[in-house]
């Protein structure tokens, strides 16, 4: 049976908090916790990815008729990858420091589970508008994320964000926090945030419904 | 017991998948050459800033550089513009050479590798090394513009010719990580072996072409005439 459709705004806003792609769905962790050492890194990934969720949802939408059963991976996949190429090409006219400093991971774009699956659940089976939509939304509550994770790191690790000093020089960096490791610690303390929140959440609709456990 | 009969789907006809996949190929290939197009002019000027401050890092003795490329019968010719792997003689602010800087690249273990190195006259070797573009495995072979112990060995990598002035004395060659004893052999690294084997191996053959060039040339460059130069 079919589902209930959502409503326009519902299908933007779900990717940002209720379905969001990092601290919910758990997807795209390669990018999400090796290039989010820095807030502006962690920034151009999460518009790149958005760029190429929001370009492929597009087509895919658009061409959803044209293309068949058979063989629509391999068409999203090619259709993905044409868009990451495109954002390789603009990253590096906008510039080459920061086309280096994000290196492999954007050409990885390509093999984020999260554009694929967008684009095999939803763009494939719904109209351009709320694949757009659907894709904004989860492109956004991804940067979100990455920022998120990239602002709580360059912070600790480094005592800058944007680059910015934020602190006296006497300031002790926690250096771990810009190295892989750091990636993990800050995730685990993001997702341990928003559990208790949505844990929250829960119990005060249940309670609101008057049903205890 | 039996559930339902499976609908069984009309399968796809050859003309509908011919049509698919060549028709997503043409679209894709018509955005990529469109972006290329749109954005190739501002790419290059990119790079260009990028290498003449890659080149001020690798050679910082210079003030000022040549472009120069080798000729078909293997000496050293000024050149009117700069390829895809572009060479500089290097010259002090008392116009006199200093060093040369040479772009080169060679297969990793994902793609190509460009790098650029500065090669001193007076020391007969290669003292400056930065990678220019690489996509190696980040964590792994992307070690080689990070490892503390990698990059000291471009403080004096040994590339003196023989005697004859025609070849390297001793081949640049890549060893395993702590197991250096000579002044031409690259300390690896452990983890990211086959991409500092490929550094190695892509110094050891632009160095072959381009050192014996050089040293064969010093002489005609040795002061710099044009006023032209970063």
């Amino acid at each position: 049976m079919p589902g209930k459709q959502l409503t326009p705004t519902d299908e933007f806003v779900k990717g940002l908090w209720r379905e969001n792609p990092v601290f919910i769905q758990v997807l795209g962790m390669c990018p999400a916790l090796a290039v989010s050492n820095t807030a502006i890194n962690a920034l151009t990934m999460g518009l790149a990815t958005t760029f190429v969720l929001v370009m492929s949802g597009i087509s895919v939408s658009t061409l959803r008729r044209f293309i068949p059963r058979e063989a629509r991976i391999v068409s999203f996949i090619c259709i993905i990858a044409t868009f990451v190429t495109v954002v390789d090409y603009v990253i590096q006219a906008v510039s080459l420091e920061l086309s280096r400093a994000l290196g492999a991971f954007i050409a990885l774009i390509v093999v984020n589970c999260l554009i694929l699956g967008r684009a095999e659940a939803f763009a494939s089976k719904n109209t351009i508008g709320r694949a757009v939509l659907d894709a904004l939304g989860m492109g956004v509550g991804f940067t979100a994320a990455l920022l998120w994770i990239g602002v709580l790191r360059e912070i600790l690790g480094a005592g800058t964000l944007f680059g910015v000093a934020l602190f006296p020089d006497g300031f002790q960096t926690w250096t771990v926090m810009v190295l892989p490791s750091g990636g993990f610690l800050a995730m685990a303390l993001w997702l341990l945030l928003v559990n208790w929140i949505r844990d929250r959440q829960e119990k005060s609709a249940k309670a609101a419904q008057g049903v205890t456990r | 017991m039996s559930g339902p009969a499976p609908v069984q789907q009309q399968p796809t006809s050859a003309w509908s998948m011919y049509r698919a996949i060549v028709g997503i190929g043409a679209f894709c290939a018509l955005i990529i050459v469109t972006a290329y197009q749109a954005t190739a002019d501002r790419i290059r000027e990119n790079q260009d800033r990028f290498l003449a401050q890659a080149s001020a890092e690798v050679l910082p003795a210079a003030t000022s550089t040549v472009a120069v490329k080798l000729a078909g019968d293997g000496s050293l010719a000024l050149a009117s513009e700069t390829g895809e792997l572009p060479a500089f003689l290097g010259y002090g602010p008392d116009n006199r050479l200093v060093g040369a800087v040479i772009a080169a690249q060679g297969m990793g273990y994902q793609d190509n590798i460009r790098v650029l190195y500065a090669y001193s006259f007076d020391q007969d070797a290669i003292v400056g090394f930065k990678i220019l573009d690489s996509k190696e495995t980040p964590g792994l072979g992307d070690r080689v513009e990070k490892e503390a112990h990698f990059l000291a060995n471009f403080e004096r990598l040994d590339a003196s010719l023989d005697p004859a002035g025609d070849a390297l004395a001793n081949p640049i060659v890549t060893v395993k990580q702590g197991q250096k004893t000579e002044p031409w052999q690259l300390d690896g690294i452990t983890g990211a072996t086959i991409t500092s084997e490929a550094i190695g191996n892509i110094l050891n053959q632009s160095a072959s072409r381009w050192v014996p060039a050089l040293e064969g040339s010093a002489g005609r460059f040795a002061e710099r005439s044009t006023p032209e130069g970063r």
